[in-house]
Protein backbone atom coordinates (compact mmCIF):
# COMPACT_ATOMS: atom_id res chain seq x y z
CA UNK A 1 0.00 0.00 0.00
CA UNK A 2 1.87 3.07 -0.97
CA UNK A 3 -0.84 5.41 -1.31
CA UNK A 4 -1.54 7.20 2.80
CA UNK A 5 -4.94 8.81 1.18
CA UNK A 6 -7.17 7.67 -1.36
CA UNK A 7 -10.00 10.06 -2.68
CA UNK A 8 -12.66 8.39 -4.85
CA UNK A 9 -14.96 10.97 -6.80
CA UNK A 10 -15.03 12.48 -3.58
CA UNK A 11 -18.28 14.44 -3.38
CA UNK A 12 -19.65 16.82 -0.46
CA UNK A 13 -22.29 19.40 -0.34
CA UNK A 14 -23.65 21.00 2.95
CA UNK A 15 -27.36 19.54 4.10
CA UNK A 16 -29.93 22.23 1.52
CA UNK A 17 -31.23 25.70 2.54
CA UNK A 18 -33.05 27.40 1.18
CA UNK A 19 -33.84 24.36 -1.79
CA UNK A 20 -30.13 25.09 -2.64
CA UNK A 21 -27.31 22.75 -2.20
CA UNK A 22 -23.76 24.17 -2.36
CA UNK A 23 -21.70 21.40 -3.52
CA UNK A 24 -18.36 22.22 -1.96
CA UNK A 25 -16.28 18.96 -3.20
CA UNK A 26 -17.85 17.87 -6.75
CA UNK A 27 -15.52 14.48 -7.55
CA UNK A 28 -12.37 14.81 -6.14
CA UNK A 29 -10.15 11.87 -7.39
CA UNK A 30 -6.38 12.36 -5.70
CA UNK A 31 -3.82 9.59 -4.35
CA UNK A 32 -1.28 10.80 -2.04
CA UNK A 33 1.83 8.59 -2.05
CA UNK A 34 3.64 7.91 1.41
CA UNK A 35 6.34 10.04 1.92
CA UNK A 36 4.99 12.58 -0.53
CA UNK A 37 4.94 16.44 0.27
CA UNK A 38 1.81 17.44 -1.64
CA UNK A 39 0.50 20.95 -1.81
CA UNK A 40 -3.04 21.66 -2.44
CA UNK A 41 -3.35 25.62 -3.73
CA UNK A 42 -6.28 27.01 -4.21
CA UNK A 43 -8.10 30.26 -3.66
CA UNK A 44 -11.01 31.26 -0.87
CA UNK A 45 -13.93 28.86 -1.37
CA UNK A 46 -12.06 26.20 -3.56
CA UNK A 47 -12.79 23.31 -1.26
CA UNK A 48 -9.06 23.36 0.16
CA UNK A 49 -9.98 22.95 3.68
CA UNK A 50 -13.13 21.19 2.93
CA UNK A 51 -10.84 18.31 1.59
CA UNK A 52 -8.28 18.30 4.13
CA UNK A 53 -11.16 17.55 6.29
CA UNK A 54 -12.16 14.58 4.77
CA UNK A 55 -8.73 13.55 4.90
CA UNK A 56 -9.16 12.43 8.65
CA UNK A 57 -12.79 11.93 9.08
CA UNK A 58 -13.61 15.50 10.27
CA UNK A 59 -16.28 15.56 7.59
CA UNK A 60 -17.74 12.33 6.03
CA UNK A 61 -18.03 12.10 1.94
CA UNK A 62 -21.53 12.58 0.74
CA UNK A 63 -20.70 10.78 -2.47
CA UNK A 64 -17.81 8.49 -3.21
CA UNK A 65 -14.82 7.05 -0.51
CA UNK A 66 -11.98 8.44 1.33
CA UNK A 67 -9.34 6.16 2.62
CA UNK A 68 -6.58 6.18 4.93
CA UNK A 69 -4.34 3.74 4.89
CA UNK A 70 -6.97 0.95 3.22
CA UNK A 71 -9.23 2.15 5.45
CA UNK A 72 -12.67 3.84 4.70
CA UNK A 73 -12.82 7.24 7.00
CA UNK A 74 -17.18 6.10 6.91
CA UNK A 75 -15.72 3.11 9.17
CA UNK A 76 -16.32 4.45 12.73
CA UNK A 77 -14.66 1.75 14.63
CA UNK A 78 -11.55 2.62 12.80
CA UNK A 79 -11.70 6.19 13.78
CA UNK A 80 -8.89 6.89 15.76
CA UNK A 81 -6.71 4.35 13.20
CA UNK A 82 -7.69 7.10 11.32
CA UNK A 83 -6.69 9.92 13.57
CA UNK A 84 -4.11 8.51 14.58
CA UNK A 85 -2.34 7.51 10.69
CA UNK A 86 -3.35 11.24 9.63
CA UNK A 87 -2.77 14.27 12.08
CA UNK A 88 -4.30 17.50 11.45
CA UNK A 89 -3.01 20.93 12.34
CA UNK A 90 -5.07 24.16 12.12
CA UNK A 91 -4.60 27.56 11.07
CA UNK A 92 -4.88 29.01 14.24
CA UNK A 93 -2.72 28.00 17.41
CA UNK A 94 -3.96 29.58 19.52
CA UNK A 95 -7.28 27.01 18.92
CA UNK A 96 -5.91 24.00 19.16
CA UNK A 97 -3.57 23.84 21.96
CA UNK A 98 -5.09 22.75 24.93
CA UNK A 99 -2.78 22.86 27.94
CA UNK A 100 -1.16 26.02 30.13
CA UNK A 101 2.42 23.84 29.60
CA UNK A 102 3.99 22.87 26.23
CA UNK A 103 5.00 19.64 27.21
CA UNK A 104 1.85 18.50 28.47
CA UNK A 105 -0.17 19.92 25.35
CA UNK A 106 2.09 17.71 23.34
CA UNK A 107 1.63 14.78 25.75
CA UNK A 108 -2.22 15.09 25.16
CA UNK A 109 -2.63 12.81 21.93
CA UNK A 110 -0.39 10.53 23.40
CA UNK A 111 -2.30 10.14 26.71
CA UNK A 112 -5.46 9.75 24.62
CA UNK A 113 -4.05 7.03 23.12
CA UNK A 114 -3.49 5.44 26.24
CA UNK A 115 0.27 5.20 25.38
CA UNK A 116 2.09 4.44 28.98
CA UNK A 117 3.33 7.36 31.06
CA UNK A 118 7.30 6.10 30.05
CA UNK A 119 6.57 6.39 26.00
CA UNK A 120 4.85 9.55 26.39
CA UNK A 121 7.54 11.13 28.14
CA UNK A 122 10.06 9.86 24.76
CA UNK A 123 7.57 10.64 22.52
CA UNK A 124 7.01 14.43 23.81
CA UNK A 125 10.32 15.14 23.92
CA UNK A 126 11.19 13.43 20.63
CA UNK A 127 8.47 15.87 19.13
CA UNK A 128 9.49 18.21 20.87
CA UNK A 129 12.74 18.00 19.53
CA UNK A 130 11.97 17.72 16.06
CA UNK A 131 10.13 20.88 15.98
CA UNK A 132 13.39 22.72 17.76
CA UNK A 133 11.13 23.39 20.79
CA UNK A 134 12.66 21.13 23.28
CA UNK A 135 14.06 24.16 25.38
CA UNK A 136 10.49 25.52 25.67
CA UNK A 137 9.14 22.43 27.21
CA UNK A 138 7.72 24.31 30.38
CA UNK A 139 6.69 27.25 28.92
CA UNK A 140 3.41 28.51 29.09
CA UNK A 141 2.34 28.59 25.21
CA UNK A 142 0.36 31.99 25.45
CA UNK A 143 3.76 33.73 26.08
CA UNK A 144 5.33 32.45 22.56
CA UNK A 145 5.29 33.78 19.40
CA UNK A 146 3.14 32.61 16.51
CA UNK A 147 5.67 30.49 14.79
CA UNK A 148 6.43 28.80 17.98
CA UNK A 149 3.08 28.18 19.17
CA UNK A 150 2.15 26.31 15.61
CA UNK A 151 5.41 24.62 15.90
CA UNK A 152 4.21 23.25 19.46
CA UNK A 153 0.70 22.37 17.76
CA UNK A 154 2.93 20.50 15.04
CA UNK A 155 4.73 18.83 17.85
CA UNK A 156 1.46 17.82 19.33
CA UNK A 157 0.12 15.76 16.01
CA UNK A 158 3.79 14.08 15.67
CA UNK A 159 3.31 13.27 19.32
CA UNK A 160 0.76 10.31 17.78
CA UNK A 161 3.26 9.38 15.40
CA UNK A 162 1.22 9.81 12.23
CA UNK A 163 2.51 8.25 9.18
CA UNK A 164 0.74 11.76 7.61
CA UNK A 165 0.05 15.08 8.15
CA UNK A 166 -2.21 17.78 6.99
CA UNK A 167 -2.27 21.71 7.71
CA UNK A 168 -4.70 23.89 6.73
CA UNK A 169 -3.19 27.07 5.87
CA UNK A 170 -0.71 26.53 9.02
CA UNK A 171 0.83 30.51 8.35
CA UNK A 172 -1.92 32.24 7.53
CA UNK A 173 -1.78 34.08 10.91
CA UNK A 174 2.01 34.26 11.04
CA UNK A 175 4.53 36.75 10.35
CA UNK A 176 7.36 36.09 7.68
CA UNK A 177 9.47 34.61 9.85
CA UNK A 178 7.09 32.75 11.63
CA UNK A 179 6.21 31.15 8.09
CA UNK A 180 9.65 30.46 7.79
CA UNK A 181 10.33 28.58 10.96
CA UNK A 182 6.97 26.43 9.93
CA UNK A 183 7.79 26.05 6.47
CA UNK A 184 11.18 24.54 7.50
CA UNK A 185 10.31 22.20 10.27
CA UNK A 186 7.27 21.03 7.83
CA UNK A 187 10.15 20.33 4.78
CA UNK A 188 12.73 18.62 7.65
CA UNK A 189 9.47 16.62 9.14
CA UNK A 190 9.07 14.94 5.40
CA UNK A 191 12.93 15.18 4.26
CA UNK A 192 14.01 13.38 7.54
CA UNK A 193 11.23 11.46 8.83
CA UNK A 194 9.66 10.37 5.60
CA UNK A 195 6.42 11.94 7.87
CA UNK A 196 4.16 12.52 4.39
CA UNK A 197 2.95 15.96 4.21
CA UNK A 198 -0.27 17.46 2.75
CA UNK A 199 -0.05 21.53 3.12
CA UNK A 200 -3.07 23.37 2.14
CA UNK A 201 -2.57 26.68 1.26
CA UNK A 202 -2.82 29.92 -0.86
CA UNK A 203 0.65 31.32 -1.17
CA UNK A 204 2.37 30.58 -4.44
CA UNK A 205 5.84 30.29 -2.89
CA UNK A 206 4.69 27.36 0.11
CA UNK A 207 3.05 25.31 -3.21
CA UNK A 208 6.32 25.92 -4.55
CA UNK A 209 8.32 24.19 -2.48
CA UNK A 210 6.22 20.43 -2.28
CA UNK A 211 7.12 17.67 -4.47
CA UNK A 212 3.56 17.90 -6.18
CA UNK A 213 1.10 20.63 -6.61
CA UNK A 214 -2.80 20.08 -6.80
CA UNK A 215 -4.65 23.35 -7.45
CA UNK A 216 -8.10 23.18 -6.47
CA UNK A 217 -11.18 25.14 -7.94
CA UNK A 218 -14.98 24.57 -7.61
CA UNK A 219 -14.64 22.08 -5.95
CA UNK A 220 -12.35 20.28 -8.45
CA UNK A 221 -8.96 19.51 -9.10
CA UNK A 222 -7.88 21.91 -12.04
CA UNK A 223 -4.44 20.99 -12.47
CA UNK A 224 -2.19 18.41 -10.55
CA UNK A 225 2.04 17.64 -11.21
CA UNK A 226 4.93 19.07 -10.00
CA UNK A 227 5.03 22.23 -9.41
CA UNK A 228 7.09 23.59 -12.39
CA UNK A 229 4.41 22.10 -14.15
CA UNK A 230 1.55 23.37 -12.59
CA UNK A 231 3.30 27.13 -12.74
CA UNK A 232 3.68 26.69 -16.41
CA UNK A 233 -0.04 26.82 -17.30
CA UNK A 234 -0.34 30.35 -16.22
CA UNK A 235 -3.47 30.69 -18.03
CA UNK A 236 -5.24 28.10 -16.36
CA UNK A 237 -4.00 29.36 -12.69
CA UNK A 238 -5.12 32.73 -14.00
CA UNK A 239 -8.20 31.88 -14.92
CA UNK A 240 -9.66 30.35 -11.65
CA UNK A 241 -8.22 33.26 -10.01
CA UNK A 242 -4.86 32.64 -8.89
CA UNK A 243 -1.34 34.29 -9.44
CA UNK A 244 1.85 32.63 -10.61
CA UNK A 245 5.04 32.86 -8.47
CA UNK A 246 6.62 36.37 -9.61
CA UNK A 247 9.62 34.56 -11.34
CA UNK A 248 7.13 33.11 -13.74
CA UNK A 249 4.77 35.98 -14.26
CA UNK A 250 7.98 38.03 -15.29
CA UNK A 251 8.99 34.92 -17.73
CA UNK A 252 5.52 34.66 -18.95
CA UNK A 253 5.84 38.43 -19.74
CA UNK A 254 8.49 38.62 -21.67
CA UNK A 255 7.26 34.95 -23.45
CA UNK A 256 4.35 37.08 -24.53
CA UNK A 257 6.64 39.71 -25.61
CA UNK A 258 8.30 37.28 -28.24
CA UNK A 259 11.06 36.44 -25.83
CA UNK A 260 11.87 32.72 -25.59
CA UNK A 261 11.90 31.83 -22.03
CA UNK A 262 10.99 28.86 -20.15
CA UNK A 263 8.25 28.91 -17.65
CA UNK A 264 9.30 26.72 -15.12
CA UNK A 265 12.04 29.53 -13.19
CA UNK A 266 9.94 28.94 -9.62
CA UNK A 267 13.68 30.48 -7.80
CA UNK A 268 14.93 33.63 -8.14
CA UNK A 269 18.54 31.94 -8.93
CA UNK A 270 16.30 29.78 -11.52
CA UNK A 271 14.89 33.39 -12.74
CA UNK A 272 18.45 34.89 -13.34
CA UNK A 273 20.12 32.27 -14.90
CA UNK A 274 17.30 31.82 -17.92
CA UNK A 275 17.58 35.46 -18.41
CA UNK A 276 21.22 35.53 -18.36
CA UNK A 277 20.46 32.63 -20.85
CA UNK A 278 18.79 34.72 -23.18
CA UNK A 279 21.04 38.05 -22.76
CA UNK A 280 24.14 35.44 -23.82
CA UNK A 281 22.55 34.00 -26.05
CA UNK A 282 24.10 30.45 -24.36
CA UNK A 283 22.15 27.52 -25.07
CA UNK A 284 21.61 24.67 -23.27
CA UNK A 285 23.27 25.63 -20.32
CA UNK A 286 20.61 25.77 -17.56
CA UNK A 287 21.00 25.21 -14.05
CA UNK A 288 24.27 22.98 -14.15
CA UNK A 289 26.40 26.10 -13.93
CA UNK A 290 27.67 27.07 -9.93
CA UNK A 291 24.57 29.24 -9.35
CA UNK B 1 -7.31 48.67 35.93
CA UNK B 2 -5.46 47.73 32.96
CA UNK B 3 -6.74 43.65 31.77
CA UNK B 4 -3.60 42.24 31.72
CA UNK B 5 -3.44 42.53 35.73
CA UNK B 6 -5.48 40.03 36.18
CA UNK B 7 -3.71 36.60 37.23
CA UNK B 8 -6.17 34.74 38.41
CA UNK B 9 -6.03 31.25 37.57
CA UNK B 10 -2.33 31.41 36.27
CA UNK B 11 0.35 29.34 36.50
CA UNK B 12 3.85 30.38 37.08
CA UNK B 13 6.34 27.51 36.37
CA UNK B 14 9.23 26.68 39.15
CA UNK B 15 11.22 23.76 40.79
CA UNK B 16 9.98 24.20 44.53
CA UNK B 17 9.20 21.60 46.92
CA UNK B 18 5.80 23.41 46.71
CA UNK B 19 5.49 23.02 42.83
CA UNK B 20 6.74 19.75 42.81
CA UNK B 21 3.75 18.27 45.56
CA UNK B 22 1.27 16.18 44.74
CA UNK B 23 -1.39 18.58 42.72
CA UNK B 24 -3.74 16.17 45.41
CA UNK B 25 -1.96 17.29 48.27
CA UNK B 26 -2.04 21.30 47.36
CA UNK B 27 -5.85 21.03 47.17
CA UNK B 28 -6.28 19.02 50.64
CA UNK B 29 -4.08 21.41 52.11
CA UNK B 30 -5.94 24.27 50.64
CA UNK B 31 -9.03 22.75 52.11
CA UNK B 32 -7.50 22.68 55.46
CA UNK B 33 -6.11 25.95 55.49
CA UNK B 34 -9.85 27.47 54.33
CA UNK B 35 -11.10 24.71 57.22
CA UNK B 36 -8.68 26.44 59.71
CA UNK B 37 -9.29 30.04 58.35
CA UNK B 38 -12.68 29.83 58.84
CA UNK B 39 -12.22 28.82 62.43
CA UNK B 40 -9.93 31.40 63.58
CA UNK B 41 -11.25 34.10 65.89
CA UNK B 42 -8.89 35.54 67.55
CA UNK B 43 -5.50 37.43 66.23
CA UNK B 44 -3.21 34.56 67.52
CA UNK B 45 -4.92 32.15 65.05
CA UNK B 46 -4.65 34.91 62.36
CA UNK B 47 -1.03 35.46 63.08
CA UNK B 48 -0.55 31.79 62.47
CA UNK B 49 -2.28 31.36 59.48
CA UNK B 50 -0.41 34.41 58.32
CA UNK B 51 2.63 32.65 59.05
CA UNK B 52 1.87 29.44 57.37
CA UNK B 53 1.15 31.57 54.38
CA UNK B 54 4.52 33.81 54.16
CA UNK B 55 6.49 30.59 54.54
CA UNK B 56 4.36 28.85 51.33
CA UNK B 57 4.94 31.95 49.65
CA UNK B 58 9.02 32.04 50.20
CA UNK B 59 9.51 28.55 49.49
CA UNK B 60 7.77 28.52 46.34
CA UNK B 61 9.33 32.21 45.14
CA UNK B 62 6.34 33.64 43.80
CA UNK B 63 7.19 37.53 43.98
CA UNK B 64 4.66 39.08 46.47
CA UNK B 65 4.41 41.55 43.77
CA UNK B 66 2.34 39.37 41.72
CA UNK B 67 0.02 38.07 44.44
CA UNK B 68 -0.61 42.00 45.36
CA UNK B 69 -1.14 42.44 41.87
CA UNK B 70 -3.58 39.63 41.40
CA UNK B 71 -5.71 41.58 44.83
CA UNK B 72 -6.03 44.20 42.35
CA UNK B 73 -9.52 43.67 40.82
CA UNK B 74 -11.39 41.74 44.52
CA UNK B 75 -10.15 45.21 46.37
CA UNK B 76 -13.50 46.53 45.90
CA UNK B 77 -14.80 43.96 47.74
CA UNK B 78 -12.61 43.66 50.49
CA UNK B 79 -12.92 47.40 50.85
CA UNK B 80 -16.84 46.71 50.39
CA UNK B 81 -16.83 44.02 53.19
CA UNK B 82 -15.41 46.12 55.37
CA UNK B 83 -16.86 48.96 55.31
CA UNK B 84 -20.41 46.92 55.76
CA UNK B 85 -18.34 45.47 59.05
CA UNK B 86 -17.72 48.93 60.30
CA UNK B 87 -20.98 50.44 60.36
CA UNK B 88 -23.70 47.37 60.27
CA UNK B 89 -21.81 45.62 63.45
CA UNK B 90 -23.13 46.10 66.95
CA UNK B 91 -21.50 46.86 69.84
CA UNK B 92 -19.60 49.71 71.69
CA UNK B 93 -20.14 52.82 69.74
CA UNK B 94 -16.85 54.93 69.53
CA UNK B 95 -18.04 57.25 66.81
CA UNK B 96 -21.93 58.04 66.14
CA UNK B 97 -23.15 60.87 63.46
CA UNK B 98 -26.81 60.85 62.62
CA UNK B 99 -27.71 56.95 62.00
CA UNK B 100 -23.87 55.92 61.24
CA UNK B 101 -22.04 54.79 64.11
CA UNK B 102 -18.89 52.95 64.78
CA UNK B 103 -18.18 50.37 66.99
CA UNK B 104 -15.15 48.71 68.28
CA UNK B 105 -16.49 45.53 67.73
CA UNK B 106 -17.54 46.33 64.22
CA UNK B 107 -13.32 47.67 63.76
CA UNK B 108 -12.40 44.37 64.63
CA UNK B 109 -14.65 42.49 62.51
CA UNK B 110 -13.93 44.50 59.41
CA UNK B 111 -10.47 43.91 60.04
CA UNK B 112 -10.71 39.90 60.47
CA UNK B 113 -12.95 39.98 57.63
CA UNK B 114 -10.32 41.45 55.56
CA UNK B 115 -7.99 39.64 56.60
CA UNK B 116 -10.07 36.21 56.05
CA UNK B 117 -10.72 37.58 52.50
CA UNK B 118 -7.34 38.21 51.55
CA UNK B 119 -5.89 35.20 53.22
CA UNK B 120 -8.68 33.01 51.32
CA UNK B 121 -7.99 34.85 47.90
CA UNK B 122 -3.96 34.55 47.94
CA UNK B 123 -4.48 30.98 49.39
CA UNK B 124 -5.95 30.02 46.41
CA UNK B 125 -3.88 31.84 43.86
CA UNK B 126 -0.97 30.37 45.73
CA UNK B 127 -2.49 26.61 44.50
CA UNK B 128 -3.05 27.79 40.79
CA UNK B 129 0.37 29.80 40.86
CA UNK B 130 2.30 26.55 41.67
CA UNK B 131 0.13 23.93 39.91
CA UNK B 132 -0.46 23.88 36.52
CA UNK B 133 -3.66 23.57 35.48
CA UNK B 134 -3.64 19.95 34.05
CA UNK B 135 -2.29 18.68 37.27
CA UNK B 136 -4.59 20.40 39.33
CA UNK B 137 -7.50 19.28 37.22
CA UNK B 138 -5.62 15.36 37.37
CA UNK B 139 -5.70 16.00 41.04
CA UNK B 140 -9.42 16.72 41.78
CA UNK B 141 -10.11 13.77 38.75
CA UNK B 142 -8.24 11.62 41.32
CA UNK B 143 -9.67 13.16 44.46
CA UNK B 144 -13.34 13.07 42.64
CA UNK B 145 -12.86 9.46 41.36
CA UNK B 146 -14.99 7.74 43.92
CA UNK B 147 -18.00 9.86 42.45
CA UNK B 148 -17.87 8.49 39.30
CA UNK B 149 -19.49 5.40 40.91
CA UNK B 150 -22.27 7.99 41.28
CA UNK B 151 -22.63 8.81 37.77
CA UNK B 152 -20.68 12.25 38.47
CA UNK B 153 -19.03 13.30 34.86
CA UNK B 154 -15.98 13.51 36.80
CA UNK B 155 -13.32 13.55 33.90
CA UNK B 156 -15.59 15.80 31.39
CA UNK B 157 -15.59 18.41 34.70
CA UNK B 158 -12.34 18.24 34.80
CA UNK B 159 -11.23 19.15 30.97
CA UNK B 160 -14.18 21.76 31.43
CA UNK B 161 -12.08 23.54 34.25
CA UNK B 162 -8.33 22.44 32.21
CA UNK B 163 -10.05 24.05 29.15
CA UNK B 164 -11.48 27.61 30.72
CA UNK B 165 -8.15 28.05 33.12
CA UNK B 166 -5.65 27.44 29.49
CA UNK B 167 -7.92 30.30 27.79
CA UNK B 168 -8.23 32.72 30.47
CA UNK B 169 -4.86 34.40 29.10
CA UNK B 170 -6.39 33.81 25.34
CA UNK B 171 -9.55 35.79 26.26
CA UNK B 172 -7.75 38.26 28.10
CA UNK B 173 -5.68 39.26 25.57
CA UNK B 174 -8.88 39.27 23.12
CA UNK B 175 -10.64 40.93 25.48
CA UNK B 176 -8.18 44.02 25.16
CA UNK B 177 -7.95 43.94 21.41
CA UNK B 178 -11.23 44.29 21.14
CA UNK B 179 -11.61 46.95 23.90
CA UNK B 180 -8.57 48.95 21.41
CA UNK B 181 -10.65 48.42 18.45
CA UNK B 182 -13.86 49.91 19.64
CA UNK B 183 -12.09 52.83 21.46
CA UNK B 184 -9.79 53.37 18.26
CA UNK B 185 -13.75 53.60 16.99
CA UNK B 186 -15.00 55.87 19.48
CA UNK B 187 -16.48 53.82 22.30
CA UNK B 188 -15.78 54.47 26.02
CA UNK B 189 -15.76 52.81 28.36
CA UNK B 190 -14.62 54.89 31.52
CA UNK B 191 -17.18 57.31 31.64
CA UNK B 192 -20.72 57.99 32.72
CA UNK B 193 -22.74 56.25 35.38
CA UNK B 194 -23.11 51.93 36.54
CA UNK B 195 -25.79 51.81 33.91
CA UNK B 196 -24.11 53.52 30.87
CA UNK B 197 -21.14 51.93 31.57
CA UNK B 198 -22.95 48.53 31.45
CA UNK B 199 -24.31 49.02 28.64
CA UNK B 200 -20.68 50.28 27.11
CA UNK B 201 -19.75 46.93 27.39
CA UNK B 202 -22.42 45.67 24.82
CA UNK B 203 -20.21 46.41 22.02
CA UNK B 204 -17.18 44.60 23.91
CA UNK B 205 -19.06 41.70 24.91
CA UNK B 206 -20.75 40.45 21.85
CA UNK B 207 -17.62 40.00 19.45
CA UNK B 208 -16.02 38.56 22.69
CA UNK B 209 -18.64 36.14 23.20
CA UNK B 210 -18.81 35.02 19.34
CA UNK B 211 -15.03 34.81 19.09
CA UNK B 212 -15.14 32.36 21.82
CA UNK B 213 -17.82 30.21 20.36
CA UNK B 214 -15.71 30.28 17.23
CA UNK B 215 -12.71 29.03 19.46
CA UNK B 216 -14.64 26.54 21.61
CA UNK B 217 -15.65 25.00 17.58
CA UNK B 218 -12.29 24.77 16.42
CA UNK B 219 -10.51 23.39 19.80
CA UNK B 220 -13.37 21.04 19.97
CA UNK B 221 -11.88 19.55 16.21
CA UNK B 222 -8.69 20.00 17.07
CA UNK B 223 -9.39 17.39 19.83
CA UNK B 224 -10.63 15.32 17.95
CA UNK B 225 -7.92 15.25 15.63
CA UNK B 226 -5.78 14.03 18.36
CA UNK B 227 -8.27 11.16 19.54
CA UNK B 228 -9.89 12.93 21.77
CA UNK B 229 -12.82 10.99 23.22
CA UNK B 230 -12.92 11.27 26.81
CA UNK B 231 -11.45 9.95 29.94
CA UNK B 232 -11.91 5.99 29.58
CA UNK B 233 -8.50 4.60 28.48
CA UNK B 234 -6.62 7.83 28.97
CA UNK B 235 -3.44 7.84 30.58
CA UNK B 236 -1.21 10.92 31.68
CA UNK B 237 2.31 11.87 31.13
CA UNK B 238 2.87 12.62 34.53
CA UNK B 239 2.13 10.05 37.29
CA UNK B 240 0.82 11.56 40.45
CA UNK B 241 3.13 10.35 43.38
CA UNK B 242 2.61 10.22 47.08
CA UNK B 243 5.83 11.24 48.55
CA UNK B 244 7.50 12.15 51.97
CA UNK B 245 7.07 15.92 51.66
CA UNK B 246 3.03 15.09 50.78
CA UNK B 247 2.47 13.59 53.84
CA UNK B 248 4.60 16.35 55.80
CA UNK B 249 2.80 19.25 53.87
CA UNK B 250 -0.96 17.16 55.37
CA UNK B 251 0.37 16.48 58.95
CA UNK B 252 1.34 19.70 58.81
CA UNK B 253 -2.35 21.09 57.25
CA UNK B 254 -3.79 18.71 60.06
CA UNK B 255 -1.46 20.55 62.16
CA UNK B 256 -2.97 24.11 61.42
CA UNK B 257 -6.57 23.08 61.72
CA UNK B 258 -5.51 21.60 65.42
CA UNK B 259 -3.79 24.84 65.97
CA UNK B 260 -6.92 26.96 65.67
CA UNK B 261 -9.27 24.94 67.02
CA UNK B 262 -6.90 24.86 69.95
CA UNK B 263 -6.27 28.54 69.75
CA UNK B 264 -10.08 28.89 69.50
CA UNK B 265 -11.03 27.26 72.58
CA UNK B 266 -8.60 29.25 74.52
CA UNK B 267 -10.39 32.47 73.29
CA UNK B 268 -7.34 33.87 71.43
Amino acid sequence: MSDIIETRALRFSYPAAEGVTPVVLDGVDLNIRAGSFVAVLGHNGSGKSTLAKHMNAILLPTGGAVYVDGIDTADEDRLLDIRRTVGMVFQNPDNQIVANVVEEDVAFAPENLGVPPEEIRKRVDDALKAVGMYEFREHAPHLLSGGQKQRVAIAGVLAMAPRCIVLDEPTAMLDPVGRQEVLDTIKKLNRTAGVTVVLITHHMDEAAQADRLVVMSGGKVVADGTPKEVFSHVETLKSVGLTVPETVELCWTLRRDGLDLPLDALSDEECAQALYNLLTGAKNSTTTSNM
Amino acid sequence: MALKDITLGQYFPGNTVIHRLDPRTKLLFTVLYIVALFSAKGIAAYAVLFAVLCACIAISKIQPKTILRGMKPILFIIVLTAVLNIFYTPGTPIWQWKFLKITVEGLWAAFFMVLRISFLITCTFMLTYTTSPIMLTDGLERLLGPLKKLHVPVHELSMIMSIALRFIPTLIEETDKIMSAQKARGADFDTGNLFQKAKALVPLLVPLFISAFRRAEELATAMECRCYHGGEGRTRLRQLRFRGADAAALLLGGALVAAVLILRSIGL
